[in-house]
């Protein structure tokens, strides 16, 4: 398991690729199955040109949320490990912004666990985003819906 | 008791700091610590709280020495 924040651009193919290379030192033909999630970001939000972005954090307990919810996914599917890594700082229009990956025997805990992740990173990891638009800069309020909040679990 | 809390993001530029050093009395809960520090500004609606880098209720009670942020909610990914 490896979570890491960057406050420099990163690329997640690369930094996969590199990860997996080393994880298939341990894991080779144990894993059948890989869940990857990139977001990156967009030049526009609520009808606005963005130009870039600032990703603020909370140090410390940032890392720590992370950790658990990561350790969380371990303990509710059968994972054999598990890639995150997030920017903060000053991000621009097609950078990516968070990378997810899991590894797991089968699919369905690999998306499950991937999809789960990624939502309560969402809903929990203490970042904030300011965008500067062209008439200024205004922090981002909230998220676009996702899993959680359109399909609920059972 | 020293009491250091921590604002973030908009909560941070509303009020024009990154955080304050409260000196006070022990037995106090985290909307108390909002309170003697912000009398006159009501918390904010959905405004996060945590106590030692770990989520927590406005009700929890804070310990000497802890630190206690208030943020709004968080929008990574």
């Amino acid at each position: 398991m490896h979570i890491e924040l960057r406050d420099q651009p990163f690329q997640p193919l690369a930094e996969l690729a590199m990860y997996q290379a080393g994880l298939d030192e341990r894991l080779a033909g144990q894993y059948g199955a890989a869940a990857i999630f990139i977001g990156t970001m967009r030049d526009f939000n609520d009808g606005d040109t963005v130009r870039r972005m600032t990703l603020e954090h909370y140090p410390g307990m940032t890392e720590r949320q992370l950790q658990r919810l990561v350790e969380t996914a371990f303990r509710d599917w059968p994972l054999l490990d598990a890639l995150v890594m997030h920017r903060v700082g000053t991000v621009h229009p097609n950078d990516p912004i968070v990378l997810v990956a899991v590894w797991s025997v089968h699919r369905a805990a690999a998306f499950a666990a991937c999809r789960f992740i990624m939502e309560a990173l969402k809903s929990t990891a203490p970042f904030w985003k300011r965008e500067e638009t062209v008439t200024g800069s205004r922090w981002v309020e909230h998220n676009t819906a996702g899993f959680l909040e359109s399909a609920p679990p059972d | 008791m020293v009491v250091h809390v921590k604002y973030f993001a908009s909560l941070r530029d509303r009020l024009g700091r990154a955080g304050d050093e409260l000196e006070t009395v022990a037995g106090l809960t985290v909307a108390d610590v909002w309170a003697a520090l912000h009398s006159a500004t009501p918390l904010p609606p959905n405004t996060l709280v945590a106590v030692n880098l770990e989520y927590a209720e406005l009700t929890q009670s804070v310990r000497d020495g802890d630190e206690v942020a208030f943020f709004p909610p968080v929008t990574g990914g």
